[in-house]
């Protein structure tokens, strides 16, 4: 009755062998990543470029041109008008005007003051300085480049340093894949959304664990098979764990997406393509990258047989 | 691995049951908590601003107004001084930018003299006289520090005494980083009013208006200055009036204001402390007939002209005011006027509409998640997924019980943070059984095949999720606002789903095997 009984325990399909086609994927991703971000750019949010995002609920559906007439006619530059969700639902966004948050706060008001007759409700204004936004961006990239060195010191600790390369090499990877995606896909990036690409790393580093984990014990098991083949027998026993835990997670993930508003649904989107790529980098790039990296029993046996020594 | 001992039955039974205790209060609407005996807990869950709705702002101290301030009464003082002794100088000068002011003594003959002049003056700073009659008095870092710190924690004052006389429920204040200040109003209606009765500085003054000086037309004498006022000319311009610099009396000498009426006008009236009133009753007596201005933060609300001696220390000030705007004043001049001026760097408001429509969106996302979840694992390891299950509703009840006996505050992203646990927290058990699967492949018996499996499985449990446990780790210490949140929810998750998957599943299969004894697994 339970499904897991048809699933045979070592499917033996030989990840190793075409590992040469994993690393060209992911080079292409890297590079329409990068290519992307530095063509269009991030669509940064409230948080990160500073200025106004303002959430109407009007009266009846919304007249979108009206509004967009409304507020240029108040002499604006730069705002951009957009549905968001329910026909009776609008976002306006306003980049700084100026170098002080002085010059932009004001201009809440007057846009309150210009559509009195059509708003039913502010659901969310949200005025960032400019100021505050750079900062918010420094500590941004600070948190995010310091939980990658973290977690690289933590299986460098806990594993040998072919580990560690492999593990930092696949979340810089992920990470820059998830903003290549946002980047793409040009869907918000703000505060909430760099958390999105921080759990990625999180989780994606678990999954490597995992592997890594199996690779180790196999390594002290089989003593005299060849590498390559060994990756392989430890990337086939992991597999289906590898694929229920990103099923299940994507499962929740997915229910987020669909049921969990309006106001998250480009959080979770990158967190869906963040457990997709995690996956794959754990099984395709982080793996392989050992041979690269010329791992060999050597290296994890000496200090096990140190310690085993009276 | 299967032997449980009887104390780790009862730990975990103790953190389940705990765990329901601090949970339920969440489900019990807040009337009926009231009536709950005391010893029950009774907290439910802190609900950030994005959920309850509510403004947050922050503002920076302009701090250097104050030290402005400060030096340009150094740089009187010293030339009072000076003067007063007869001592030469030039270039006396504040140097804002390093907190100093300069001069120069005419004659190096008069250097001592002038030292035991200056003396007195430097406290808390440095005075240099060098032999060439070069002088500096610089504040001295700590005495800027302290200033700064006085500045900065009697502005919160003022904004408590403020926002409390707005009636506002559970406001927070605190002070963060050197020269900022984080408000939080939960539940608030009206952000726009609170920001007005929050940013203003509220200096108030009375001083004496030059009448016979036109602004515009003749110059301004020294120590008087052109200040723009609320009423409009016919032209539609605003009026200017020429006054003293000098402040005649300060509103820190008020000791109460109130909106009232006056002829139907909304008005407000104030009363002087009894230095304040026998400073005013001395002025306006000496003074008929002249017109005198009341200065809100370098803007004349009005300017009456003294009709006869005010000496019961109370007046009215009346000016363009609607019933709204008199209020506010009133209870400006009650909180008192800030040290130095505010500047808003960052606002968030949420209405109570969107913050309701995201717990509930959020609500059926964890349950439809959840459903999801359950469903998936039971048909996949059947028996064991329910095990896993039962594991997993109870990492749900503990993560509401440590968000609400901690009284961690659950933002949108936090709710987040907990439906992607949902997802990862059946991963340890996905690796126990994926093990037990393995030994039993080996040719182990279900108690052997347990056994192994939760051994193996455990280190690789601890070193995965280690890992993830440092990076929401790093995201709080470092993230604000929102990641905070989604770090909190994701750093208890973690914690709770290692206990319930090792803990509580391990309990069930165990207690389940013996049982049974079942001569093989059905995964």
């Amino acid at each position: 009755m339970a499904l897991i009984k048809r699933v045979p325990a070592n499917l033996g399909l030989d990840f190793i062998g075409k590992r040469a086609f994993f690393l060209v994927f992911s080079a292409l991703l890297l590079a329409v990543s990068v290519g992307s971000v530095a063509l269009q750019g991030l669509n940064f949010g409230v948080d990160f470029r500073g200025g106004i995002l303002m959430e109407v609920q009007t009266k009846g559906p919304a007249d979108i041109a009206n509004l967009r007439d409304r507020i240029s006619g108040l002499g604006i530059d730069g705002a951009t008008i957009q549905a968001f969700g329910e026909p009776d639902d609008v976002l306006i966004n306003l980049p700084s005007q100026g170098e002080t948050a002085a010059e932009t706060q004001p201009l809440i008001e007057t846009i309150r003051a210009a559509l009195s007759d059509v708003a039913q409700e502010y659901r969310r204004v949200e005025f960032v300085g400019p100021k505050v936004g750079d900062e918010l961006r420094e500590a941004g990239a600070l948190a995010t480049v310091l939980a990658l060195l973290g977690i690289a010191a933590y299986i460098w600790f806990r594993f040998e340093w072919h580990f560690a390369a492999a593990a930092l090499i696949a979340l810089v990877h992920d990470v820059i894949a998830t903003i290549g995606f946002f980047s793409v896909t040009q869907i918000e990036f703000n505060l909430a959304t760099l958390a999105a690409v921080l759990t990625i790393a999180g989780y994606s580093i678990n999954d490597t664990v995992v592997i890594f984990d199996r690779i180790r014990e196999d390594l002290r098991k089989y003593k005299k098979m060849a590498l390559p083949q060994l990756l392989n027998t430890a990337l086939n026993h992991t597999l289906t764990r590898t694929v229920l835990t990103s099923g299940t997670t994507l499962l929740a993930l997915v229910s987020l997406y669909v049921f969990g508003g309006e106001v998250i649904r480009g959080f979770t989107a990158g967190l869906i393509w963040g457990v997709l790529i995690g996956t794959f980098s754990s099984v395709g790039i982080a793996v392989p990258l050992l041979i690269y990296f010329g791992l060999r029993r050597t290296d994890m046996a000496s200090t096990e047989e140190e310690a085993a020594r009276p | 691995m299967v032997h449980l001992s009887r104390w780790q039955l009862f730990v975990v039974l103790a953190v389940v049951l705990l765990g329901l205790a601090f949970a339920l209060p969440n489900f019990i609407p807040r009337e009926d908590l009231e009536e709950a005996p005391s010893w029950l807990p009774s907290q439910q869950v802190n609900l950030g601003l994005d959920l309850q709705g509510g403004a947050y702002l922050l503002y920076e101290v302009d701090l250097n107004s104050v030290f402005e301030e400060q030096l340009e009464n150094l740089v009187d003082a010293v030339r009072v001084d000076l003067r007063e002794a007869r001592i030469g100088y030039t270039g006396l000068a504040a140097q804002p930018a390093e907190n100093a002011i300069v001069f120069r003594i005419r004659d190096p003959g008069q250097l001592e003299a002038a030292r035991e002049r200056l003396v007195p003056l430097a406290t808390g700073a440095s005075l240099r006289l060098g032999e060439d009659g070069a002088g500096r008095i610089e504040l001295t870092e700590r005495a800027v520090e302290e200033r700064r710190d006085h500045v900065v924690q009697q502005a919160i004052e003022v904004i408590r005494r403020r926002i409390d006389e707005t009636g506002t429920r559970e406001p927070s204040i605190q002070r963060q980083g050197d020269e900022r200040i984080l408000i939080q109003l939960p539940g608030i209606d009206d952000p726009e009013r609170a920001k007005d009765v929050i940013g203003k500085t509220a200096k108030l003054s009375f001083r004496f208006v030059l009448s016979d000086v036109t602004p515009g037309l003749d110059s301004i004498p020294a120590g008087a200055e052109v200040l723009p006022s609320d009423e409009r000319l016919a032209s539609g311009s605003t009026r200017q009036y020429v006054v003293r610099k000098r402040v005649m009396i300060s509103g820190d000498n008020l000791v109460d204001a109130q909106s009232t009426f006056q002829d139907g006008q909304p008005v407000v009236s104030f009363r002087f402390d009894s230095v304040g009133a026998q400073r005013f009753g001395q002025a306006t007596s000496e003074n008929v007939g002249e017109l005198f201005a009341i200065v809100l933060d370098e803007k004349i609300i009005s300017a009456p002209v003294i009709r006869e001696p005010i000496l019961g220390g109370s007046g009215v000030i009346s000016g363009n005011f609607t019933v709204e705007s008199a209020q506010d004043l009133a209870l400006l001049l009650r909180a008192g006027a800030l040290p130095a001026p505010l500047a808003l760097l960052e606002e968030r408001t949420v209405g109570p509409g969107l913050g309701a429509d995201s717990i509930r969106a959020g609500e059926i996302a964890a349950l439809l998640g959840m459903a999801f979840v359950v469903i998936f694992m039971a048909a996949v390891y059947g028996l064991f997924g329910v095990f896993a299950n039962v594991a997993l509703v109870t990492n749900l009840i503990l993560i509401l019980a440590v968000l609400s006996g901690l009284q961690a505050t659950l933002t949108l992203p936090g709710i987040a943070g907990i439906v992607l646990t949902i997802g990862m927290a059946v991963d340890a058990n996905v690796l126990v059984f994926e093990r037990i699967r393995e030994e039993q492949r080996l040719g182990r018996g279900p108690v052997m095949a347990i056994d192994a499996g939760y051994r193996r499985a455990m280190t690789t449990i601890i070193d995965s999720n280690l890992t993830t446990l440092i990076a929401a780790m790093l995201l709080f210490q470092f993230g604000t606002g929102p990641i905070k949140g989604f770090a909190v929810t994701l750093m208890i998750g973690l914690v709770t789903s290692m206990f319930t998957a090792i803990m509580v599943s391990r309990l069930l299969v165990v207690a389940w095997l013996r049982r049974r004894r079942p001569k093989e697994l059905a995964i």
